[in-house]
């Protein structure tokens, strides 16, 4: 069965995967709803300082996490990944620099960048004995990536999980029932259980704050707009302009991730400029919905309850002894 | 720079802040040089895979199912399903002794499905909360919606069974619990296959088989321990039909999963348990075959076969673990993916 005549079906009353214009009327909004928000993180002015894991446990009330205080001995990154307590997590790489490759040191670049910008040099430091190339540090801020097609949403089979008219998914604490299916269906490995509470949680980008016309916690309190929260459309245009940006200045290792409309998911709500592949600030390559697939898995399933079936009434068949 | 001992030493690695003393740039990069190992004939190999993670932490969330309760859930359910399968069917063919088995077993298995699924959720008060809406993206949802109406008539239909009363409802019912049987016996293949786990959902394709054919192999085994021999030969023949195709389609799925995303069903706590699941269900599958009217023979091959069933899901519970916890799984057959989409497009 191909992927239209499942459509068909009345089975998948939305598309799967693919490009989606507006994401938010194909859950079912009538027009004139709000346009799609979403987050632009440019890892390339993202300091380190936390303030966006900060304030989003405050906006949002978030326990502390691991231990009984909430610290885990990491000081550099005392969270350690995204969870149900922690909505935003700052991943913090350190990396030897190689030197004499003839690439331009993308952090210094992208200083240069920002200062030719028009905002501040924010000094990122070199270290390391002389004569080596020294180390250089990579921060990332990472968050819900709100999937076009979303696989927690998608999988959630209480409707707990829900598309807002901004284009965002969020949990309804009061409908879940801790089932936990989102939580391997995430490609990103986002949404989490709390295991005092049985339910699962995650980035609601703020639904409270967007409905009075506010920010996001982690956007508001980022001190160098690393967290820019927008319109998604007006996003993904200062994206490329800022990716341009930093090919013009040689750095050649800067990339976008999760703006293509046309990758696994559909294209990402929250999208990144990373420095480094994805998966060395621990985002997978090339995400793709498990939905994506889900014609398939029903039209084996059908055909394997059919052998099982078949297999029956075979067995029952012949003489009897 | 890679670390000798391959992914399980790359778990032990497993704290972030080891990238931030020598041996960070080694974890960064870490892929892992496999040792070549062998396990029990079966080739293990899987040339050295060069991949990067932060700091070799996962990328997926493991499943946070318990254990037993899903594994459990998964069997059971299994179980149910075919054995509403061989009640219908002993019903229509004059086989009152095997009929009432497979009733009783139905109902039974269904029960305790419904129940190890209440008791895994974070929230079992809400368990109702599962039939709040009906939603064909979702497995769980279809799932449930399979199983409710199939526990009301397997219940209906053992009650009958066990009371002689409303003989014609019973029948009805247990009709309605057998075509529901081989949607039971299978849609948990889906739920599994329907998750961003690679080992789960890149074999999709053969794992709903893998599940059918352990689903009879276990209704059929319980037929027959517990059915007289006289009326014990179909479940004998579906039970061996069940563990055969069984045995194939997991051959199958481990040969599309590729000597990498293969590897988890043969490494660890997943690979013993796979293993003693094939072994136990080719030698239950074996003794079936011959058992005949051997009633002792039988209770043998059906006990093995039962066995071999629920170790199964075991296997394959903690094999989508194990691929869910090392990055490896998710990064290097991604990577692939996207150099083969970049050598399809100059």
């Amino acid at each position: 069965m191909s992927d239209d005549a499942f459509r068909r079906t009345g089975l998948g009353a939305t598309s799967l995967s693919g490009p989606l214009p507006d994401v938010a009327g194909d859950a079912g909004y009538p027009d004139g709803h709000p346009p799609r928000m979403g987050f632009f993180t440019d890892t390339s002015v993202c300091i380190g300082c936390k303030a966006c894991e900060v304030a989003c446990k405050e906006w949002n009330l978030l326990p502390t996490g691991q231990g009984a205080d909430g610290m885990s001995g990491l000081s550099y990154d005392n969270t350690q990944a995204l969870g149900a307590n922690t909505w935003r997590h700052v991943a913090f790489i350190e990396q030897p620099v190689v030197p004499a490759s003839g690439e331009v040191d993308a952090l210094a670049a992208a200083g240069e960048a920002a200062a030719t910008g028009g905002t501040v040099d924010l000094g990122m430091p070199t270290v390391g004995a002389p004569g080596d190339g020294g180390v250089r540090w990579l921060m990332s801020s990472d968050v819900c990536k709100h999937c076009t097609h979303a696989a927690c949403l998608d999988v959630c089979p209480t409707g707990a999980l829900f598309r807002t008219e901004y284009g965002t998914v969020v949990v309804q604490p009061d409908v879940c029932n801790g089932c936990g299916y989102c939580v391997p269906a995430c490609p990103y490995g986002v949404i989490d259980q709390r295991p005092d509470d049985g339910r699962v949680f995650k980035c609601t980008m703020c639904y409270d704050r967007l409905g009075a016309g506010l920010e996001p916690a982690c956007a508001k309190a980022c001190p160098t707009d690393s967290i820019q929260y927008g319109e998604l459309d007006e996003l993904r245009e200062r994206a490329d302009a800022r990716l341009a940006e930093l090919h013009d200045h040689g750095v050649a290792t800067a990339q976008l991730y999760g703006r293509d409309p046309d990758d696994g998911v559909g294209g990402d709500g929250a999208f990144f400029l990373l420095l480094d592949e994805p998966e060395t600030y621990g985002l997978p390559p090339d995400p793709v919905v498990t939905t994506h697939d889900l014609p398939s898995i029903a039209k084996h399933v059908a055909l394997a309850a059919g052998a099982v079936a078949v297999a029956a009434a075979a067995a029952f068949l012949g003489r009897r002894r | 720079m890679t670390t000798p001992d391959g992914p399980d030493a790359n778990a032990r690695n497993d704290t972030p802040h080891s990238g931030h003393n020598d041996s960070g740039g080694d974890v960064m990069r870490a892929g892992g040089r496999e040792r070549r190992r062998r396990r029990g004939g079966e080739a293990a190999m899987v040339p050295a895979a060069e991949f990067g993670s932060y700091y070799g932490r996962p990328i997926l969330k493991q499943p946070v199912w318990k254990m037993p309760d899903v594994p459990a859930y998964l069997f059971l359910g299994g179980l149910a399903g075919g054995s509403a399968l061989i009640a219908a069917l002993a019903d229509a063919t004059g086989r009152p002794a095997l009929r009432r088995v497979g009733r009783v077993t139905a109902s039974a298995a269904a029960l305790a499905s419904v129940g190890a699924l209440v008791h895994d959720l974070g929230r079992p008060s809400r368990f109702l909360n599962m039939l709040r809406v009906f939603k064909p993206t979702s497995p769980l949802s279809v799932g449930s919606w399979i199983l409710a109406p199939f526990s009301g008539l397997a219940a209906g239909a053992v009650a009958s069974e066990l009371t002689g009363r409303l003989p014609t409802l019973g029948r009805l019912a247990g009709a309605g619990a057998a075509v529901l049987g081989p949607a039971m016996a299978t849609y948990t293949a889906a739920l599994l296959a329907d998750t961003a786990v690679p080992a789960w959902h890149e074999g999709h394709r053969e794992l709903p088989f893998v599940f059918g054919g352990s689903a009879l192999a276990a209704a059929g085994a319980i037929g027959m321990i517990a059915a007289p021999a006289a009326e014990a030969a179909p479940a004998r023949r579906l039970a061996v039909l069940g563990a055969g195709l069984e045995l194939g389609a997991s051959r199958l799925m481990l040969r599309r999963l590729g000597p990498l995303l293969a590897e988890p069903y043969h490494r660890g706590r997943a690979g013993r348990l796979h293993q003693a699941a094939t072994v136990l269900t080719a030698a239950g599958a074996g003794l079936g075959a011959i058992a005949g009217r051997r009633r002792w023979l039988g209770v043998a091959a059906g006990a093995l076969l039962a066995a071999g069933s629920a170790t199964t899901r075991f296997a394959v519970f903690e094999a989508g673990r194990a691929s869910a916890r090392d990055p490896k799984y998710t990064v290097v057959p991604q990577r692939e993916r996207l150099a083969a989409r970049a050598a399809e497009t100059p």
